[in-house]
């Protein structure tokens, strides 16, 4: 698999008032063609901030990225100029954004902010550009789109918007689509619906999805690889398998126990103890470790480094290191190792 | 659309009703007569003069005849321009008025929403605080020292324009400044703050995010947007113009109604007060609905209403 984005110690910080907000503090990951990475994790974890950096999206006055490198096609987009991000921006890389109801213009016609990026960086004719946003709007399953062309936002309701912002950001077939919580704002009935396009249009077109979410249970349908955030940093990073059967963070391990699953109906769900980080002062240490209660002496002294787990998998806990004591995980991690090593075991026999 | 316009008409007669209603009854509890020199009269003249213009009747008949006599477009006659109707006074003066009022009002508009726009393009650079702060002396200082002080320096000392006449437009060229300063203050202020939240709305980033430069979010994306509430404070600018006008007027010696009110208030002639007053009101309610009707047609979720959602 090709590599098509490479993040490397990537760290962002906001100047504000009362002080340095250090957002993201030594990012790695990569991105490979044709692949969808989801990015989790609760609310002010970075992962916005993450995405955004990766099309220069931040705020211009107090966001600085202090150190490393976005590596897209060899060019490190965190040394790019505002000129060359902008010959980018919507043509090889786009975005979805969180809220339909604002992310579109609401004094242009639907038809005209399709065509835009069309017109931009395809250099199409109006009426080919107009023939094109006709199709987009049928791929994204909006009916009628001949009319709904020529109609304004606030004609639209909120799904069906979020679908036009998805029918932009696929307009020049860019090769990453980054989708920060597409679906967060939406009603759980049009949740579905938008999450079944995504999974329809990832088989359709050959775009390197970034899906973003807070939501572990939406993860599991929609990606490839997931990597989970936390306090700027990501803490765990495997295949969906891996992170969902096999985690070996507590982090991810209190993130799989919130989930509501089908037998646990009448318990009350599971809440991480404790609140995030402070980013204007970050901890010494595991970010996570006061909240974390496997916690040991050596979290509150010095941050973990990613333990490798697999090819594929990646860890920052001190229990991977070698020295550390066997804990177990609580119970609904448990089972699901154990419903894994069983898979594992049944697709070894039919090996064989 | 139409059940709608009629609705606003409606509204735009009890308004005007009540205006008149109001300024009738104030107007009769004023003291001081609209007589120069009333001790000098004797009881006969008061007498013959009262009958005259109708004084003599008890206030509800007054008031009753007023109302009857607007409705068929006679607002009385002047008690000090040689009994001249006031309608024909007001429409004499109309003119100059006017033209003042337009100039200042377009002018200072565009250059308010050009300060406005650039201010907040380039925020928080000296350009922002150069158009605040001329913003802000544009809204503390009065229209009349303005006035006066155009006057004074361009007029008198470099003698460039005429100091105080009412011929052609070079004549009106000070008075129209001293005017549009208003505006001008205004636009700025209300076209920095819309504006400055446009830029950071979604849209805008996801306009970003299709890989237009900054000029192309700006004039493609922003500024309509911050434009259409602009139409809302065109009524408040207006009410301003004519406020200012009676002193600009004045200090211009222009001929307009605004000098011909200061006049009458200076010599209690009730008829001219009163129906400058009203077609003041008038012509500041109809500024309103026209406002009203723009905003709906600029804006698409007004003009759309009761279209299908889907
Ligand atoms: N414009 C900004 N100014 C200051 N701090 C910011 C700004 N944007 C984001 N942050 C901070 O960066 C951190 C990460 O935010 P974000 O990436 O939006 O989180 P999320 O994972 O919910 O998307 C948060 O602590 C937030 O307070
Ligand atoms: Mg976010």
């Amino acid at each position: 698999m090709k590599k098509i984005l490479e993040v490397a110690d990537l760290n962002i910080s906001f100047h504000t008032f009362a002080g340095e907000v250090q957002a993201i503090r030594g990012v790695d990951f990569d991105l490979y063609e044709g692949e969808t990475l989801a990015i989790v994790g609760e609310s002010g974890s970075g992962k916005s901030v993450t995405t955004k950096s990766i099309m220069r999206l931040l705020p211009t006055g107090n966001s600085e990225i202090k150190k490393g490198k976005i590596l897209f096609e060899d060019k490190d987009i965190a040394k790019a100029s505002e000129k060359q991000m902008q010959k980018i921006r919507g043509k090889d890389i786009s975005m979805i954004f969180q809220d339909p109801m604002t992310s579109l213009n609401p004094t242009m016609t639907v038809g005209k902010q399709i065509m835009e990026p069309l017109l931009k960086h395809q250099h199409l004719s109006k009426s080919k550009a107009k023939e094109r946003a006709l199709h987009l709007l049928e791929l994204v399953g909006i009916p009628n789109p001949k009319e709904r062309l020529k109609q304004y936002p606030h004609q639209f309701s909120g799904g069906m918007r979020q679908r036009v912002v998805i029918a932009i950001a696929l307009a020049c077939a860019p090769k990453i689509l980054i989708a920060d919580e597409p679906t967060t704002a939406l009603d759980v009935t049009i949740q579905g619906q938008i999450l079944d396009l995504m999974k329809d249009l990832q088989k359709q077109i050959e775009t390197s999805i970034i899906f973003i979410t807070h939501d572990l249970g939406v993860v599991a349908n929609v990606a490839d690889r997931v990597a989970v955030m936390y306090g700027g940093k990501i803490v765990e990073i495997g295949t969906v398998d891996e992170i969902f059967y096999n985690p070996q963070h507590p982090y991810t391990w209190g993130l799989i126990s919130s989930m509501p699953s089908l037998d646990s109906k009448d318990e009350e769900l599971y809440v991480i103890p404790g609140t995030p980080p402070d980013l204007l002062h970050p901890p010494k240490g595991d970010a996570f470790a006061p909240r974390n209660h496997y916690a040991m002496k050596i979290d509150l002294e010095e941050d973990p480094p990613m333990f490798k787990v697999s090819d594929t998998h990646f860890a920052a806990t001190w229990l991977l290191h070698p020295d550390a004591p066997e804990v177990e995980p609580p119970v609904a991690v448990q089972e699901r190792m154990a419903k894994f090593q069983a898979k594992q075991a049944a697709s070894l026999k039919g090996e064989k | 659309m139409a059940k709608y316009l009629i609705k606003r008409v409606i509204y735009l007669v009890i308004t005007l009703f009540i205006i008149t209603s109001l300024t009738f009854f104030l107007m009769k509890f004023l003291p001081g007569s609209p007589f120069q020199n009333e001790e000098k009269l004797s009881e006969e003249q008061r007498v013959i003069l009262d009958e005259k213009y109708g004084l003599d009747e008890p206030i509800p008949v007054q008031y009753a005849k007023y109302m009857v006599n607007i409705v068929k477009g006679d607002l009385g006659v002047s008690f000090q321009f040689d009994n001249q109707p006031v309608t024909d006074l007001l429409i004499k003066r109309m003119g100059p008025s006017l033209q003042l009022g337009f100039q200042a009002m377009f002018i200072g508009t565009l250059i308010g929403i050009l300060l406005g726009v650039l201010a907040a393009m380039f925020q928080n650079t000296w350009i922002d605080y150069g158009s605040t702060f001329l913003a802000v002396l544009g809204k503390s200082i009065p229209s009349f020292v303005f006035a006066a002080l155009l006057q004074y320096v361009i007029g008198v000392k470099l003698e460039l324009l005429p100091v105080a006449a009412w011929d052609g437009f070079a004549s009106s060229i000070m008075p129209t400044i001293a005017l549009a300063i208003f505006p001008v203050a205004t636009a700025a202020r209300f076209m920095r703050t819309e504006l400055i939240e446009v830029f950071g709305s979604d849209y805008i980033t996801l306009a970003k995010a299709k890989g237009n430069s900054r000029m192309e979010v700006s004039f493609k994306h922003a500024i309509r947007n911050g434009l259409i509430p602009l139409v809302t404070v065109l009524g408040p600018m207006a009410v301003g113009l004519m406020t200012g006008s009676m002193v600009v007027e004045q200090i211009f010696s222009i001929p307009g109604i605004g000098e011909q009110f200061v006049k009458s208030i200076q010599t209690n002639d009730f008829p001219i007060i009163m129906g400058t007053t009203i077609f003041f009101a008038f012509l500041l309610t109809v500024i309103i609905l026209i406002v009203d009707i723009l905003y709906g047609i600029i804006d698409p979720r007004i003009r759309l209403q009761g279209g299908d959602k889907s």
